[in-house]
């Protein structure tokens, strides 16, 4: 007494035919379920991608250093008296250039300052730093030329402005070569920056740069907020990287008073929390699916209790308990399935929606986030549908029978 | 062929137990046509469900064919009524999403046989009923007589030893029910046991033997007659 495969589906389907409001009802939770998990995963994702990029984009084989220490050294002499780090200044800068490691270093100060010409004016964000800073990061120009390359102390009076800065203070006049007022000095315009340039933490639309020593003078400061130092190439960066410190442990009297990061050190450490967290969301999604699961249960004790005057019969006809347990199960993966598949399509084209919308963000969900959420769905909907596939097969018949 | 010996089923009503069967011992021969007539109540259609391994005795032995059936499992008992015993019901029970066809095949189905063996049984059983010019209709696109042939159809398209009928006109108008009844008399003319549960002594007369039960028990000890 086996059924055939063909029998039991051709029937399940046709008693999910027999009931549609239940079974529509049971795909909605299903497709919800698993579209979540899609969408959430891949939007964790996509920020995943997104936050990498934008921190390669700042530059490769690179280097950052920054004045003070971020790790607790001990007590010492300098604890106990609390004195702050020594400053990182130019010339710590150009000691680094020493080493045949070292492609290219820029020095990064960061200020904000008026800005103004004819009257108009707006506060903004001053980039002190050097004609190496274009390539570093990977920078275009829209119009004229960046940074020359001079002297890290001449204080050139030139500018290079963001676009957005060109448009709201020069709006549809020529910029290029007009002089600007930014604080009390006067700048002369060199290069506008390309629309490109974007990246974490500085809108380079929005930004004016100056050469470093202008910087310093006009913010009155002989430190630097940070170095960037590009390595020749990525294995040379772990050599680069014991160089500078070194380097700079020497020139500050024995003090490791910098902090020194690898670009790949920070991308690995966001690649990490993100990927977490795209897990994390994901997690959170799948209790959707549990929850789906739940009301497989609830509807297919619903179905059972609905159809007890079939199951009872089949049981007269000579259905053994076994059979009955196939034919309820197999509805209700044909079900899971099913639902599973319409949220797997609908998640995609959540994900295609979010892309369109937002297309600096690659939300696309992860492999491993479709096939997990599908096999979730499936297992889930197994579980949930046992209890009243049991509960069917033990039905009294009798009692089945004589309910009208 | 069917053996009852001190059959009893109680139920549990609250704190009161129910003895909807009071120690019946029943013999039925092969071939038989008998009628368990008696009030509502009596234990009858108890009687009937029994025989049909729909429900289990508290005590007694019931032998089908020689064997010993109540202490068969769940599975070998489905395998018993499948293919030894027909149902025929008052409220017919068709699936009604399935045709009249579909709920002949049913039985057929679920033992398992091959769909090219299942069609021409199907069709045959539909044929004997003169039901062939509906096997593609829904039960609700048939009148209760028709209904009721498809359901008769079902149950003896596994070709079964036994046919139970419970009420089998009880649903049906008076030209329809006789047609019915004259349907499963022609099966058991052609050697089916037939056990017809029935308050209407008009149709209970008409088998030659008659059983009457009366609060769980089978009156004058006729089961062995």
């Amino acid at each position: 007494m086996t059924l055939h495969g063909a029998d039991v589906i051709r029937f399940s389907i046709g008693s999910l035919r027999g009931f549609p409001s239940r079974t529509v009802l049971m795909l909605v939770a299903m497709a919800i379920g698993v579209c979540s998990v899609v969408v959430l995963t891949s939007l964790g994702e996509g920020a995943r991608r997104y936050v990498t990029g934008e921190f390669a984009s700042l530059g490769t084989n690179l280097i950052i250093v920054f004045p003070g220490r971020s790790e607790t050294a001990g007590i010492n002499p300098t604890t106990m008296m609390g004195e702050t780090p020594r400053d990182l200044t130019l010339d710590d800068a150009r000691s680094l250039l020493r080493s045949y490691n070292v492609l290219r270093i820029a020095p990064i100060n960061v200020g904000s300052a008026d800005v103004s010409w004819k009257g108009r004016s707006r506060d903004v964000v001053i980039l002190g730093s050097s004609h190496e800073l274009l390539g570093i990061r990977h920078w275009e120009m829209g119009q004229g030329r960046f940074l020359p390359q001079a002297d890290l102390d001449l204080a050139t009076p030139v500018a290079v402005i963001g676009s957005k800065i060109r448009n709201e203070l020069f709006g549809a006049k020529r910029a290029l070569g007009e002089w600007i007022r930014i604080g009390d000095r006067r700048f002369r315009i060199i290069g506008i920056m390309g629309s490109e340039g974007r990246s974490i933490g500085v809108d380079v639309q929005e930004t004016v740069i100056i050469p470093v020593a202008s910087a310093q003078q006009m913010f009155n400061t002989s430190s630097l907020f940070r170095l960037l130092v590009e390595a020749k190439s990525r294995d040379a960066i772990e050599t680069v990287k014991a160089f500078v410190i070194d380097t700079l442990q020497e020139r500050h009297q024995g003090e490791k008073d910098v902090t020194v990061i690898t670009q790949d050190a920070v991308l690995e450490t966001f690649d990490r929390i993100l990927g977490t967290l795209t897990y994390a969301v994901g997690g959170i999604a799948a209790i959707s699916l549990a929850v789906a699961g739940i009301l497989i249960m609830n509807v297919m004790l619903v179905a059972v209790s609905q159809r007890t005057a079939e199951i009872g019969l089949l049981k007269a006809l000579g259905a053994s308990p076994r059979q009955i347990i196939i034919l309820i199960l197999t509805e209700a993966m044909i079900l899971s399935a099913l639902g599973a598949f319409t949220g797997l399509l609908l998640g995609q084209l959540g994900s295609l929606i979010v892309r369109h919308t937002f297309p600096v963000l690659p939300a696309y969900a992860p492999a491993w986030a479709s096939v997990a959420a599908l096999v979730v769905a499936l297992i889930t909907g197994l579980l949930f549908s046992l209890m009243p596939a049991r509960r069917a097969a033990q039905l009294d018949p009798v009692l089945a029978l004589s309910r009208r | 062929m069917i053996e009852l010996v001190n059959i009893h089923r109680n139920f549990q009503v609250g704190d009161q137990t129910v003895h909807a069967l009071d120690d019946v011992t029943l013999n039925i021969d092969a071939g038989e046509y008998v009628s368990i007539m008696g009030p509502s109540g009596s234990g009858k259609s108890t009687l009937l469900n029994l025989l049909g391994l729909l429900d289990q005795p508290s005590s007694g032995t019931y032998r089908l064919n020689g064997q010993d059936v109540t202490s068969l499992g769940n599975l070998r008992q489905a395998q018993v009524r499948n293919r030894e015993i027909g149902f025929v019901f008052q409220m017919f029970h068709l699936i009604p999403r399935l045709t009249a066809a579909e709920n002949v095949e049913l039985p057929l189905l679920l033992a398992g046989l091959e769909p090219e063996q299942r069609h021409p049984r199907v069709a045959r059983a539909l044929d004997e009923l003169h039901l062939t010019d509906r096997s593609h209709h829904k039960p609700e696109q048939l009148s209760g007589g028709q209904r009721q042939r498809v359901a008769i159809a079902r149950a003896t398209v596994t070709k079964p030893n036994v046919l139970l009928a419970d009420e089998p006109t009880g649903n049906l108008d008076h030209k329809s029910g006789q047609d019915v009844i004259h349907i499963l008399e022609e099966l058991n003319d052609r050697g089916i046991t037939l056990i017809v549960v029935t308050h209407d002594p008009e149709i209970g007369r008409r088998a030659q033997r008659q059983l009457h039960m009366m609060d769980g028990r089978l009156v004058d000890g006729q089961g062995t007659g």
